[in-house]
């Protein structure tokens, strides 16, 4: 069994030779140590271990209440744990008040003081570090340009625009330079598109200052788009980490499949599994599911197989039959643009979506409300899950 | 975390020792002194604790305390009169600043962003007025040879006599209380969304009917809140019954003055506290309550 | 609401404020009339105010009358700041019901019983009274106004801004100076402007608490009022008014640059 050779899968369709956590000589800036906190007898942080290294774009992402905002402020040192240790370049950051710690967050509200000019904001913690006054007017205007404000040093924060408050958050968190930067939401109070630039920005400005900044969003894609790794976190747990493209197209469980992205989920039972592909018998699809999974599932068990929409074909013409094949009808369809979402109701009553690329802008057979259509998908588009 | 939180509530401590000392603390003394006699003395009460005597003068300090001023109270007439018309003249002296204060809120909210920022100022500017100055202002107008009477004979009416009356002590507690009214009734008619209004015309309201469907249910809490506020100080109001109000109008404000200054019986007067304290708490834990809810409003 | 007023509005408008304004102004019209009678008026005259500065008691109750609003309104702004920080900040310690309640209490009892109160309490404390039990006792009536204010703007501030501070290198104790003050201070100096006319317009307090050689302005004038009207109070309250209007109107006018700056 073992001397079988294991396919070699690549996940995913990016390759980056950054890879630290794969290193095991490599020292982490960053490590959590079975951390617990409690409020009020609530768990709010249960039991996380947790490594970010140098340079390293980490985000912590969940839905709220899930603990990521605790697990950053036991950093910053707003809370302190009630059990493990946190660890800041190999030192116990224990005892060490908010004021004594050399990482520096953005607030998720900005929290610029109101009664201070954009410059003097940037400046408060470089005075508070005791930095000479010519060093001081350098750096802010340094800082000023990296975030394309210059010309609105003497502006009161109320006389920015949301877009412009964010930035100046930023040049004041970084100004110091921390050997950490912390971003709590930093993108939640900014319309969709405004998101969507600064989430460039902040990669290539992450880049340019080779800092290590670690994010905590509830928006899967600000996560996938900015960080190296996330930390898929729930009731205070970390469920699962890895690479954007792993915990998308390598998810450990339906919690975390349905929490990225959407999916379609069918349950089974597995009748054939050797180590390289997995046979489910379902309602859903006649001959059932094959699937190209290294995992070992004991047979007669309930597995589930999730199926990412877009790796989900829309046929008008009958398939020849085969395994990972279903019927049924359109009931809705949402053209987006650049995808179109097909809403497909099966003869069991389960509704599957679909999507498509829209690749060209001219079709030959547009699909209408009602048709009868096949949906497939190849023997590795999706994942079998046990749990 | 805990070490900072502990060191913060340390900013409790001077004002609250200042508040137990000056606060608390004589109102035990008011307490106690409700429940002693009068004496030729100086001060003029007995027993007086005697703190040389130890334990032994603590408990006849404690014997010599009983229940017998405020079973006096009930007796006398004066006081029954006193506390019924203190009560009387508060509870229609609100009635009538809800009459007129109500509209007058009213037409401030519905005035624009700036000229209802200039009619608040001008209704907050009577607030920081001397309250003294502002009664002795309506007495040049209310007395016999007063404005009034000047305006009267101009358009050939007769002279009224209105100062020394009842009428003279509700002109005066409006006046004065006006702004009270106002501004709690402004504050939750300002806040209420135009949109209320249109939808209720939408589903076929006339503008009569939006106000006492929509309006003034919505307003409620500010109603409640300006009565209270109005109500609790006038129960025990002195400047204004003792100078606008004649020499046989009582209140109990104005007795507690006159036992204490005149009559120099220091234990009835502090019974009469005590007894007006007590009428008042219902009110004020009403207020309290209703201040908790107006904050949730807001938010 | 919508704008465009009925007459009915209107109506409520001039009536209202006629009655607010109609004394105060004609007290102030009066207070230059020329005759000693107060309905007769003769003619425009500043004799009453020139009068009125040759007035030793009256100057003497003016005097005592600003030192004891200019010490209380002090003690008390800083007590009230402190009352206010511990409310709003230190959720739970023991005694806070009791603290809280004896805060907002004087803000609802009859002046009639806090003087009373205050005054059993110099008796049976043996002190003497005059100006400082005047200025004692104001201090502890206005400082639950100023804790009221401040109370009220401390916990519209925003408490990420301190710990913004903080993480930026700032110890607890200082980033309060450095950045909670700056931005409650406007709410702590109309705290002190309070503070400071509450104890200038106090007549019960001051008569239960105050003794020879302290008599205030309002008690000077209760007792000539009792007398009937002069017009040399007439005088005094319109300086008094005039002060009050100029620094709350001043106070407006501020807040209303400082919004059009926005």
């Amino acid at each position: 069994m073992t001397e079988r050779s294991r396919p070699r899968l690549n996940i995913g369709a990016v390759r980056s030779t950054f890879a630290p956590w794969a290193d095991p000589t490599a020292k982490p800036l960053v490590r959590f140590e079975n951390v617990v906190k409690r409020f009020d007898g609530e768990t709010a942080v249960n039991g996380v271990s947790l490594d970010i290294y140098p340079g390293e774009f980490f985000a912590l992402l969940g839905p709220s209440g899930c603990g990521k905002t605790t697990l950053m402020r036991l950093l910053a040192g707003f809370e302190t744990p009630d059990e493990g240790r946190v660890l800041l370049a190999g030192e116990d950051l224990a005892g060490k008040r908010p004021h004594e710690r050399p990482v520096n967050m953005m607030f998720q509200s900005y929290a610029l003081f109101p009664h201070l000019s954009v410059e003097r904001n940037i400046a408060f913690g470089l005075k508070q570090q005791g930095m000479p006054k010519d060093e001081i007017a350098a750096r802010v205007s340094e800082m000023l340009s990296l975030v394309r404000l210059d010309g609105l040093a003497k502006r009161k924060p109320h006389q920015l625009s949301g877009g412009q408050r964010q930035r100046v958050a930023l040049a004041r968190a970084i100004a110091p330079r921390p050997k950490m930067l912390l971003l709590d939401e930093p993108l939640a109070a900014l319309d969709k598109k405004l998101r969507e630039e600064t989430q460039w920005e902040l990669m290539a400005l992450q880049q340019q200052l080779g800092m290590t900044f670690l994010i905590v969003t509830h928006d899967q894609e600000e996560a996938m788009v900015t960080a190296d790794r996330i930390a898929v976190m729930r009731s205070g747990q970390i469920v699962q980490m890895g690479r954007p493209a792993d915990v998308y197209e390598a998810p450990n469980s339906r919690y975390v499949a349905d929490f990225i992205g959407d999916v379609n989920i069918f349950e089974g039972v597995a009748e054939h599994a050797d180590g390289l592909s997995v046979r489910l018998a379902s309602a859903e699809s006649p001959q059932g599911f094959d699937i190209v999974e290294d995992d070992r599932i004991p047979l007669g068990s309930t597995a589930w197989l999730a199926v990412r929409p877009e790796k989900i074909l829309v046929h008008l013409d009958e398939p020849p039959p085969g395994p990972n094949r279903m019927a049924g009808k359109v009931a809705d369809i949402g053209y987006l643009g650049d995808w179109t979402t097909y809403l497909v109701e099966l003869e069991s009553g389960r509704t599957i979506r679909a999507a498509r690329a829209n690749a060209t802008r001219f079709v030959d057979r547009p699909v209408d409300w009602d048709d009868q259509v096949w949906l497939t998908f190849a023997r590795d588009a999706g994942v079998v899950l046990t749990q | 975390m805990k070490a900072r939180r502990d060191r913060t509530s340390l900013t409790a401590l001077a004002p609250f020792l200042w508040l137990g000392l000056f606060f608390l603390f004589p109102f035990l003394l008011v307490a106690k002194l409700s429940l002693s006699e009068t004496a030729l003395a100086m001060p003029p009460y007995a027993p007086r604790l005697d703190w040389s005597q130890g334990i032994a003068g603590l408990k006849a300090f404690l014997a010599g305390l009983d229940f017998e001023t405020y079973a006096r109270l009930p007796t006398d007439r004066l006081y029954v009169v006193a506390y019924l018309s203190s009560l009387k003249f508060a509870g229609v002296a609100t009635f009538i600043l809800l009459l007129l204060g109500y509209p007058l809120a009213y037409a401030m909210a519905r005035c624009t962003p700036s000229v209802r920022r200039a009619l608040l100022m001008a209704v907050i500017l009577p607030f920081w007025t001397s309250f003294l100055i502002r009664v002795y202002a309506l007495i040049g107008i209310l007395k016999p040879e007063g404005l009034l009477n000047v305006a009267l004979r101009a358009v050939g009416l007769g002279p009224v006599s209105l100062l020394n009356t009842d009428t003279a002590i509700y002109i005066g507690l409006v006046y004065a209380y006006l702004p009270f009214m106002v501004l709690p009734l402004y504050a939750v008619l300002e806040r209420q969304q135009h949109d209320l209004l249109e939808a209720a015309a939408d589903l076929g309201c006339t503008p009569l009917e939006a106000f006492w469907r929509v309006t003034f249910p919505l307003s409620l809490p500010g109603v409640a809140a300006g009565s209270l506020l109005c109500f609790i100080p006038m129960v025990g109001e002195f400047v204004i019954p003792d100078l606008l109000g004649g020499s046989s109008t009582l209140m109990l404000g104005k007795t507690i003055w006159t036992e204490f200054f005149a009559n120099r019986d220091w234990p009835a007067a502090s019974a009469v506290a005590i007894v007006l304290l007590f009428t008042l708490v219902i009110p004020i834990v009403l207020y309290q309550r209703q201040q908790a809810k107006l904050t949730e409003l807001g938010r | 609401m919508k704008r465009g007023l009925t007459g009915f509005n209107i109506a409520a408008l001039v009536v209202g404020f006629g009655f607010l304004y109609l004394p105060i102004v004609l007290l102030v019209i009066y207070s230059f009339n020329a005759s000693r009678l107060v309905t007769v008026w003769g003619g425009f005259s500043t004799r009453w105010y020139a009068s009125l500065f040759r007035n030793e008691q009256l100057l003497d109750a003016i005097w005592v009358t600003f030192r004891v609003g200019l010490i209380s309104a002090t003690i008390a702004t800083i007590l009230g700041t402190l009352a206010a920080i511990a409310l709003v900040r230190a959720r739970h310690f023991r005694g806070r019901t009791v603290f809280s309640g004896m805060v907002f209490a004087p803000l609802v009892m009859p002046e009639v019983i806090l003087g009373l109160s205050l005054l059993l309490l110099f008796v049976s404390l043996g002190m003497p009274r005059g100006f400082w039990t005047v200025t004692v006792s104001h201090a502890t009536i206005t400082m639950c106004y100023a804790c009221v204010v401040i109370q009220a703007r401390l916990a519209a501030f925003d408490q990420q801004l301190e710990e913004a501070a903080q993480d930026l290198g700032c110890p607890p104790i200082k980033s309060f100076f450095l950045v909670t003050l700056p931005n409650i201070a406007p709410a702590v100096a109309a705290a002190w402007m309070l503070a400071f006319t509450l104890s200038l317009d106090d007549l019960v307090i001051a008569s239960f608490t105050s003794g020879p050689g302290a008599t205030t302005l309002p008690m000077r004038i209760y007792s000539q009022v009792r007398l009937g009207v002069s017009p040399e109070i007439n005088a005094v309250s319109t300086l008094l008014i005039g002060l009050v209007a100029t620094g709350v109107i001043a106070v407006y006018l501020f807040q209303l640059r400082r919004k059009t700056d926005d």
